[in-house]
């Protein structure tokens, strides 16, 4: 009795018929969501189409007509790596992320481990000043750090770069970190600390094995800002040589032109990492947005 | 839990605990926050106050202070920077102007965007390949996506997919990021393209946490789709939405990137917002002192947005 009065509150299974209905009197939302997608995949798509042609024929002929005379080459990836100095850049970009990655991943743990179970005066307060600072626009510290930069001899290396990012990162982090660690069972910090745990063991074997979530969450998304970065890159990267991606793509154009061919594949390779972040990681990336943005 | 705990002054309330500060702990407390007080406090605290007297002084080419001009570099740059803000000029012109249409074309747009899209979505069974497809611009750099629409504006028709759509139609091709009176159009619509994803997620999950009984309760006393959507789906989604509008309305005042790869500021100048005239100013000019000043002016933009989102976020923590 209690089904069949569910079954006559729930809408019952629809026949293939009342189906070709349904998705007639849905089209309008179809044909809004068809346009959305053209409009959201066509720019992509027609620039990874361009990368794969003999410079000749993009700029003989539009993109898409490529896709009925199918014949595709990898030269250009070469040439942009090769005489686009790509791939060392490609090296750059790795090297300057993961050290600005790791960095203000850590510092940012033992900040907001303290901040949810370590009582010390004037928590709350420093807690609040920390986060607040989220709002500093890095213009507002280019120049002196640049000179601190020039003063501790780093200004030539990665090291500058390394601390900008690693700075400018932290209060997202600390924020994101924290507000996850308060959600850990207190019981269980308190169990560990009557069993005469230190703070820095209860942070490494309990608190960290279970927040991995939330750590992967703010990594991908100090990786991607960094990897992404481009103003902090031209100021503190001066040495041409160690150069990320970012810049090297924008150079391309005042290197070479706006030659297409070279242009789309190195915008194509600084895209693949992120690409690839995102499509094997999206469930955490996406945590992490809502968390940072939501709560 | 207040059994098993370590004894001490009988009827002790439990909020009092965390006024109570060992020695030990005062001490390890310090130490745990202790790199995150060095780096913010030596590589963005003191940057900060260092760049707001900077904006009172007169710098040299190596970026040192030689005079001190009290407010001067503010007045300059409000009333005689014809490049930062020119009212002579009809309509108005300038970084400063063109940062103003990027806040509010930007911001309303990827928020009415994202929203369309979100609630458009979650009547379709292909929801979260569609959703998918739109957050994609927001995991690549902006400098990606400012090649990428580079080549949709391309004034060629055999390039530009833009053009070669308009002359299709028989239209005529324009050179979309090479006139003065088209390119702020052209970079702010590349750059909500970049940006709707992130709308988009943040207010399909709140949409999501909805319940579907009061939407179905709705639709069976006879509510139109759209008074679904105007008297509850949109009152319950008040909060994301303004969230979604801060974290838009600080990107914009800062954006940069996606300008200085598509146009470098360009043509003559047109394309330049506050954190370019901030970049040119100092790196450029080498005058770091009224670039200084184009920062704090930022600075003072964004601030108002921050106070209300962490009141807003204060009156929340209230009532929960």
């Amino acid at each position: 009795m209690a089904t069949a009065e569910a079954a006559a509150y729930r809408p019952a299974r629809r026949t293939a018929s009342e189906r070709i209905v349904g998705f007639i009197r849905k089209s309008p939302v179809h044909l809004a969501l068809l346009l959305v997608a053209f409009v959201w995949l066509v720019p992509t798509v027609g620039l990874l189409v361009t990368s794969l042609r003999e410079p000749a024929d993009i700029t003989g002929s539009s993109w898409w007509t490529s896709l009925l005379d199918w014949r595709y080459t990898l030269n250009n990836y070469d040439v942009v790596l090769d005489r686009g100095n790509m791939a060392s850049s490609f090296v750059n970009s790795i090297i300057i992320t993961i050290p600005a990655t790791i960095l203000p991943l850590t510092i940012a743990a033992l900040a907001a481990y303290a901040f949810s179970w370590i009582n010390f005066p004037f928590r709350d307060t420093l807690f609040l000043v920390f986060v607040a600072l989220m709002i500093v626009p890095i213009q507002m510290a280019l120049v002196p750090l640049l000179r601190l930069f020039r003063d501790f001899g780093i200004a030539n290396g990665f090291g500058g770069i390394w601390l900008a990012h690693t700075a400018f990162g932290l209060p997202l982090g600390i924020f994101l970190l924290r507000n996850f660690f308060i959600t850990l069972p207190r019981d269980l910090i308190e169990a560990a600390r009557v069993d005469g745990a230190s703070n820095l063991k209860i942070f490494m074997r309990v608190v960290v094995p279970l927040s991995v979530p939330a750590l992967a969450s703010y990594a991908i998304f100090q990786f991607l800002w960094v990897w992404n970065d481009l103003l902090m890159a031209l100021i503190f990267v001066q040495d041409s040589d160690k150069w990320p991606m970012t810049i090297r793509v924008n150079q391309l154009q005042s290197e070479f032109g706006i030659t297409w061919h070279l242009l789309s594949s190195g915008a194509f390779l600084l895209m693949a990492v992120p690409l690839i972040v995102f499509f094997a990681l999206q469930r955490y990336f996406v945590q992490g947005l809502l968390a940072g943005s939501v709560k | 839990m207040s059994s098993t705990a370590v004894p001490g002054p009988v009827g002790r309330p439990r909020g009092r605990r965390l006024r109570d500060f060992s020695a030990r702990s005062w001490v390890q407390g310090l130490l745990f926050i202790a790199p995150a007080v060095v780096f913010l406090g030596l590589l963005v605290i003191y940057p900060l106050v260092y760049t707001i007297v900077l904006s009172f002084a007169d710098t040299n080419a190596k970026l040192k202070i030689v005079d001190w001009v009290g407010f001067e570099n503010y007045t300059t740059l409000f009333t005689e920077d014809k490049a930062f803000l020119d009212l002579d000029s009809f309509p108005p012109t300038g970084a400063f102007v063109n940062n103003l249409k990027w806040v509010v074309l930007y911001t309303s747009l990827s928020l009415a965007l994202g929203l369309l899209i979100a609630v458009l979505a979650a009547r379709v069974r292909y929801e979260s390949l569609l959703k998918a497809i739109v957050f994609i611009p927001m995991a690549i750099s902006a400098t990606a996506v400012a090649i990428i629409w580079k080549f949709v504006y391309d004034p060629d028709p055999d390039i530009g997919s833009l053009n070669a759509l308009i002359t299709l139609f028989g239209g005529e091709a324009q050179a979309w990021y090479g006139r003065e009176d088209l390119v702020n159009y052209a970079l702010i619509w590349a750059y909500i393209w970049a940006s709707t994803g992130f709308a988009m997620v943040v207010l399909s999950a709140a949409l999501k946490g909805i319940s579907e009984e009061v939407i179905e309760a709705a639709r069976t006393d006879g509510a139109s789709e759209w008074d679904i959507f105007r008297r509850i789906q949109l009152p319950l989604l008040s909060l994301p939405i303004s969230v979604v509008t801060v974290w838009l309305l600080v990107n914009v005042i800062k954006v940069f990137d996606i300008i200085y790869v598509l146009t470098g500021g360009g043509p003559g100048g047109a394309s330049e917002v506050i954190a370019f005239s901030m970049y040119d100013e100092t790196f450029t000019n080498g005058e770091a002192g009224y670039g200084a000043t184009v920062a704090v002016v930022m600075l003072l933009l964004i601030i108002p947005i921050m106070a209300f989102n962490i009141r807003r976020f204060r009156s929340e923590r209230v009532t929960e």
